[in-house]
């Protein structure tokens, strides 16, 4: 789950880390008042997504009127797909030094890696580019948390000495914003030294884990909703994985490698997918909501349903699938294959209540799917 | 494979509905199930075989080998710890959906302890005909019939409908090892590989991996000087990028974990990836000249 800027840099503040005062605003007048207050400031349009000052989503402004103009400007404007609907209005900061500083999820080193560049400023992908050798790399034992010593002998050579020791505390603080909150990445871009030698923090893009989010329940509440349609949000709600495509060939199965896979033959075999949607873990009894779901989906054809039952058992999916078909009635035309975990009780309530013969193979049972869709 | 026929195998979390459930279809198989754990239930006998408190009275009562965890999310990190300070050497670590520092946290110990974690997000591991631990339909012979294929799968139900198709073409399996959905899991796709050109009783191996990470490139590093055939099967090429397609490690980011990718780096070692996995049976087959 991501978090924009203006909500995630209270989570450095309240572990110590300095940020510039600002303000949060919806309108021109509230920016134009919010400046006003705080002086000569920056008008960040809040968005989850990279790249707001290439997109025009930034500008510097020295007064309440121009504040006000700026803001005008930048509401409502889209960046990355994403509609402006929120500023930050931030206090201007002397910048001696813009550094970079993360921390994220490795899956190299299997625990958490801090990342530190004295090129801050720019994309760390264009810092990783231009200077390989300037990314430098700290992995952490996630049960000690960070040396001190380590992190004071790598960064050392490669910024202000006067500036050391407190770039060491505010990466400790960081690291406590990680750990405090299940982040996946937490990431300070620009991280400044600022002419009175104090190190501010000028951005933060903050992720959630997605699997912490069930013990992050105050914080999770902040984050951006991601961009879902309305069914993909009934899918959610429950409790189901949903993603919505544009093709015509309804995909119903269990576990993500199997639907993946699904989908997969699908455009192998010249079709194109309607959904991601697998009821396989610990959603498997939610067939017939399932089967709601994917039948709402405007451009359906043809529904593939493919069980290859593991954990899941087959016959308890293939049981709400068949029920729900007998209350809602389609008028799709549906192909079955079933394998695994109760494929035989399973295989014969398809045959019996549906009289339909469920394929063998799934790859004819997706030919025919693909050939009915055309 | 992993989990050795004499093996003594605790299951922690047996006494709820799935570990009830696996836990009877497992001891049916011949899985050396020894003990269970539950806090709440210590004393009874459950599935014929007595629950303890914890991993660590579990082995001071009798020696285990490895555990298997029915254990919900926020539960595994504290159960995982009990299983290493018990000593017991290998985990298989079935659950979905744990906080990943969680999951840093007990990778950590369980590395300095020497102790072999799997999974997490894994369906289990089967030595067909011997035992199985987890949630897999070991018991079925169309999908687990023994034979000399080895079977290497990020996915518990595409693992399966792989294992059905080589057995459809008259192989059969020397072991699947289930190595988990997550990002971060204790045993890669890499290490996997290594134990099964290991294994005198594999002539073959199948790679079933999906977008997402760079655990395929990285045992496509080692899949080179294998001497065994491999065969994969890459799921997602028709899944866009950007998207977490059900499993937390399913997610293409950029040009990172991109099918073209996991596809390039394994026939660059010298695998045959295969477009759908209908014919994998046949291309086994092929490939063992049989």
């Amino acid at each position: 789950m991501l978090f924009e800027e203006y909500v995630a840099k209270p989570l450095l503040a309240g572990a110590g880390i300095s940020v510039p005062t600002s303000r949060s605003v919806r309108t021109a007048d509230e920016a134009a008042d919010a400046a006003r207050d705080i002086g000569p400031c920056m008008i960040k349009a809040q968005v989850p997504t990279g790249k707001r000052g290439k997109a025009g989503g930034i500008r510097a402004v020295d007064d309440s009127d121009s504040a006000r103009v700026a803001a005008a400007d930048i509401l409502g404007m889209k960046i990355g797909g994403h509609c402006v609907e929120t500023l930050l209005v931030e206090a201007k900061v002397p910048i001696a030094h813009e550094l970079y500083a993360a921390i994220v999820n490795d899956q190299k080193t299997q625990g958490p890696l801090l990342l530190f560049s004295q090129h801050g400023g720019m994309d760390i992908e264009d810092v990783a580019a231009a200077h390989p050798n300037d990314l430098l790399q700290l992995p952490i034992d996630i049960r000690n948390g960070i040396d001190r010593n380590a992190l004071e002998s790598l960064i050392t050579p490669t910024v202000p000495a006067d500036a050391v020791d407190l770039l060491c505390t505010t990466l400790l603080n960081l690291y406590e914003v990680y750990t405090d909150n299940d982040a996946e990445l937490v990431e300070i871009n620009p991280l400044a030294i600022t002419h009175d030698n104090n190190v501010v923090a000028l951005d933060c893009k903050f992720t959630l884990d997605d699997s912490g989010i069930k013990r992050q329940h105050e914080l999770s509440a902040k984050g951006t909703p991601e961009n879902l349609t309305e069914l993909e949000m009934r899918g959610e709600a429950l409790g189901l994985r949903f993603i919505e495509f544009s093709g015509n060939v309804g995909v119903l199965a269990n576990g993500a490698g199997l639907t993946m896979t699904t989908m997969d033959a699908v455009r192998h075999y010249g079709g194109e997918p309607a959904n991601f949607l697998e009821i396989g873990g610990e959603a498997y009894t939610l067939g017939q909501a399932a089967l709601e779901l994917v039948l709402s989906h405007p451009n359906i054809k043809a529904l593939l349903v493919n069980f290859c039952g593991a954990f899941a058992r087959t016959d308890v999916m293939t049981e709400g699938i068949i029920e729900a078909w007998q209350t809602l009635e389609p008028k799709v035309p549906v192909f079955f294959t079933i394998h695994g975990t109760g494929e035989t009780e399973a295989i014969a309530m398809v045959r019996e209540r549906l009289q339909l013969e469920p394929y063998d193979l799934m790859d004819d049972a997706v030919k025919a799917a693909v050939e009915a869709a055309q | 494979m992993i989990i050795g026929s004499d093996d003594q195998v605790l299951v922690q979390g047996m006494t709820g509905k799935q570990g009830t459930f696996w836990s009877e279809r497992m001891i049916e198989y011949g899985t050396r199930i020894r003990a269970g754990v539950n806090p709440k239930k210590a004393g009874i006998i459950h599935c014929g075989v007595p629950i303890y408190a914890s991993a660590t009275d579990a082995t001071d009562a009798a020696p285990i080998d490895a555990t298997v965890l029915f254990i919900p999310p926020l539960g595994v990190k504290a159960a995982v710890l009990d299983a290493i300070n018990a000593g017991i050497g290998k985990i298989v670590c079935l659950t979905e959906h744990i906080p990943v520092q969680d999951v840093m946290y007990f990778l950590a110990a369980a590395n300095e302890a020497n102790c072999q974690v799997i999974g997490p997000n894994t369906a289990g591991l089967v030595t067909p005909g011997k035992n199985f631990v987890g949630f897999m339909p070991a018991f079925n012979e169309r999908v687990f019939r023994p034979g000399t294929v080895g079977v290497i799968s990020r996915s518990g139900s595409l693992g399966t409908l792989i294992c059905l198709k080589v057995v459809e073409a008259g192989l059969g399996i020397s072991a699947f090892i289930g190595i988990g959905g997550d990002p971060i899991i204790g045993t890669t796709t890499h290490d996997a590989l290594e134990m099964l050109e290991q294994d005198p009783s594999t002539r073959a191996i199948v790679i079933v991996g999906e977008i997402g990470g760079s655990m395929e490139e990285e045992a496509a590093t080692y899949a080179h000087q294998v001497t065994k055939p491999i065969v994969s099967f890459i799921a997602g090429a028709a899944s866009p990028p950007g998207k977490r397609m059900g499993h937390a490690g399913a997610i293409v980011m950029g040009s990172r974990g991109s099918y073209a990718s996991k596809r390039s780096a394994l026939e660059a070692a010298g695998a045959e990836v295969l477009d759908t996995p209908g014919n994998i049976g046949q291309a086994v087959k092929d490939k063992l000249g049989e």
